[in-house]
């Protein structure tokens, strides 16, 4: 039997270290300047924000030099990655664009996209979205129908995607749509990236609120939009083959174990340096969970940096750290100590708001980037048993 | 979960175990037959002595590589003191001391053990539930001279020795020191809490090693075991079991990584240990929950194997401290360094 998932240990290089402490220095002085508000109250997207961490360096920071990139290690990328998410730094205006649609564009992009997008992807400038779930194609990702129908010099689009976060906000959106039907073999066959322009004519974008009460998702609605033959990424029909590495690197990163840490900490704050003992064990429990998670996490950014791709142990990393976060708020809120009338506590606002952001998001965790369900197949086939 | 790794040493270990250490092996030794061909065949390869320097006549091999063999021990439910032997071997070594060849196992296991050196030479003091203390030929035993912790080395025989046994049959016995005699003396490297952190890192790796055997049995029961017409691997609840066993020992294997790494430092990183016990504790419960779920009743015979590894793992996450005890300390660690170090703390770990 040979199913060894491995997360062999990563020591962090010094220029990692150094790195850690140039990223926390810088996004104390963003704090201090009042780009963002570390309670997370000015949101998490601002433009302004990313292009200055495109001109520090790190957005693309291990594509090529000739394409704006720098030349650096994914530990390194790790670093950068986790200090902004543990600051609730707003990086959602270059995140995706970072950790998954430049790789694409990089590894499969044609020459002329290549040097017109990544560079200005890298200095902070472009922000994506990511165009895969249809209203009838949700965890079945290539059961998608949004057609992409070859024409003069191009591709015409029609359809809708649905749940695209951040669409309202993109630049481009990588999309996944059907230029073939599937073949009897091969039910993924058929489907292709684009590189989209939300600007094209025949584009719609339509909110749809969450139950925060806050726009991030939307519907997008393609009605004979025009997409440069350019636009093509890798081979038509054959985006299934192109999808695995993708997802290796969204299902890994700290933004699958930290989204809600913000209660933790505060949960800390509420305890005081002498907890009683229930509540110690409590915090306890929780950090132990945390640090383990992040040693996989940097652990698989590893087998990156080695040039491997660990889709299974990606799906282990997700499912573990959504599983994580999502019953975080529930433990933290049935730990904190009782702050009634008569025992206020000065640091109760704060612990409210975390702790209601954390219970309000919670449920989203574990089906954003696929399932809880999709990601124990994956597993399960790693594990030989489909 | 391959039985070659490219490490000589784990490898020459894993082959002693697959040819030695048979189900039968560990079954009889529960029943007090000591496993005598898979103890010599581990001796004369020099792994009882993996952490003694060559020029102490041991394999000075890393620790890393010490505890590689005993993830491999773990794997097989070794019913051996090699884990003890080997940690007496790093105590005494890093106390300068002579590491005598035989089976040795370490004393006081607990945080709160207590065993007084009096100034005429001679331990008095009672320490429980000491592992396999009846197959000892010598104890390490950490002691009090005064204000100065020592580690003194005590032939085993002629003590007057309580058996018992964990819950996975294993010998936990009481040993009464009453006026023994040690053979030598050395001021210790370590205090009883260090002793305890270093011994919750062997029992981790011994628990990732048994918990990867869990998820191999499990997979492979699965895929033999047919209900309904097909076998139960084709069953989307039983994968997602699996999925979440397979999580669990990864889980697992990564805090006996940390806790590893956390023993290489100059001073031992008890907060890492902190942090490997308690998720490595919980992945033992979890796991074990599951295999057994999975294999269904014939899990639950004597006749069939998972036993041996799931007994163990309920054993070792109750020594060297319990889930409970790390989380709590844990939680105090985090609470006096404050909220706003907390993500500092975490990412102090690699």
């Amino acid at each position: 039997m040979n199913f060894s998932f491995r997360f062999d240990p990563v020591e962090l290089p010094s220029e990692a270290k150094e790195l850690r402490r140039e990223v926390r220095a810088f996004l104390r002085q963003e704090v201090e300047a009042g780009t963002f508000s570390p309670d997370g109250g000015k949101g998490s997207f601002s433009r302004e924000f990313s292009r200055k961490v495109g001109a520090k360096g790190w957005i693309g920071m291990t594509w090529p030099k000739k394409y704006g990139g720098h030349e650096r290690s994914h530990l390194e990328r790790y670093v950068v990655t986790e200090e902004m998410l543990a600051a609730r730094a707003p990086t959602r205006a270059h995140s995706t664009a970072d950790r998954q649609s430049g790789p694409v564009i990089l590894r499969y992009g044609q020459d002329e996209i290549k040097e017109k997008i990544l560079p200005r992807i890298a200095r902070g400038e472009l922000c994506f979205c990511i165009g895969l779930s249809e209203p009838n194609s949700g965890s079945d990702v290539f059961a998608a129908s949004t057609r992409a129908t070859k024409t003069d010099g191009g591709w015409l689009v029609n359809g809708r995607k649905i749940w695209t976060s951040g669409a309202h906000q993109a630049d481009y959106m990588i999309a996944l749509l059907r230029t073939s039907p599937p073949t009897k073999e091969n039910r993924r066959h058929g489907l292709t990236q684009f590189l989209v322009e939300m600007k094209t004519r025949g584009i719609t974008t339509r909110p749809i609120i969450n139950l925060t009460g806050s726009h991030d998702f939307n519907e997008v609605v393609f009605d004979d939009a025009f997409v440069p033959g350019s636009h093509l990424i890798g081979e038509v029909d054959m985006a299934w083959k192109q999808a695995t590495d993708e997802l290796a690197y969204e299902r890994s990163g700290p933004d699958r174990w930290i989204e809600t840490f913000p209660a933790l900490v505060e949960l800390v704050r509420r305890a005081g340096e002498d907890p009683s003992e229930r509540l110690a064990e409590g915090i306890g429990r929780e950090v132990a969970h945390l640090a383990t998670l992040r040693r996989m996490s940097l652990s698989v950014a590893g087998m990156l940096q080695a040039g491997k791709t660990p889709s299974v142990e990606a799906a282990v990393v997700k499912d573990l750290g959504t599983n994580f976060e999502q019953a975080l708020p529930d433990k933290v809120r049935l730990l904190a100590p009782p702050s009634g009338d008569a025992s206020p506590d000065s640091n109760d606002d704060r612990f409210e708001e975390a702790l209601r952001y954390a219970t309000l998001i919670a449920p989203k965790l574990t089906i954003q980037g696929g399932t809880r369900e999709v990601l124990r197949g994956i597993i399960a086939r790693g594990l030989g048993l489909r | 979960m391959n039985d070659n790794t490219d490490n000589i040493i784990v490898d020459t270990a894993t082959r002693i175990f697959q040819d030695l250490c048979e189900p039968n092996t560990v079954n009889d030794a529960e029943q007090g037959t000591w496993p005598k061909a898979l103890w010599d065949a581990l001796a004369e390869s020099g792994l009882t002595l993996t952490w003694v320097p060559e020029e102490l006549g041991g394999a000075g091999a890393a620790l890393a590589d010490g505890f590689a063999v005993l993830r491999a021990a773990g794997r097989f439910a070794a019913p051996i003191p090699l884990a003890e032997t080997l940690m007496a071997g790093w105590l005494l070594t890093q106390a300068g001391m002579t590491v005598p060849g035989g089976p040795l196992t370490i004393a006081p296991v607990h945080g709160d053990g207590r065993i007084e050196l009096t100034p005429d030479g001679a331990l008095s003091g009672r320490a429980r539930r000491v592992p396999f203390a009846r197959n000892a030929e010598h104890i390490a035993v950490l002691a009090r001279r005064g204000t100065e912790t020592v580690v003194a080395l005590v032939a085993a025989r002629g003590l007057p020795i309580s058996q018992s046994a964990s819950l996975a049959g294993e010998p936990r016995d009481d040993v009464t020191l009453d006026r023994a005699i040690p053979e030598a003396i050395s001021p210790a490297p370590v205090d009883q809490d260090l002793l305890v952190s270093f011994g919750a890192a062997v029992r981790l790796q011994q628990m990732a090693g048994a918990l990867e055997r869990i998820l191999e049995q499990s997979v492979q029961y699965a895929l033999d075991r047919s209900q309904f017409g097909r076998p139960i691997a084709k069953f989307q609840a039983v994968q997602h079991n699996l999925a979440m066993l397979a999580g669990e020992v990864a889980a697992a294997s990564a805090a006996a990584d940390g806790a590893a790494e956390a023993c290489a430092l100059p001073t031992i990183a008890v907060g890492e240990i902190a942090i490997a016990k308690v998720r490595g504790g919980e992945a033992a419960g979890t796991g074990a929950a599951i295999a057994h779920q999975v294999h269904g009743a014939m899990g639950f015979t004597y006749e069939h194997s998972l036993h041996h590894a799931t007994r163990r793992l309920w054993s070792w996450r109750e020594e060297f401290g319990n889930e409970a005890v790390w989380a709590a300390r844990l939680g105090r660690m985090v609470a006096q360094r404050g909220a706003d170090e907390l993500w500092p703390f975490i990412a102090a770990g690699s």
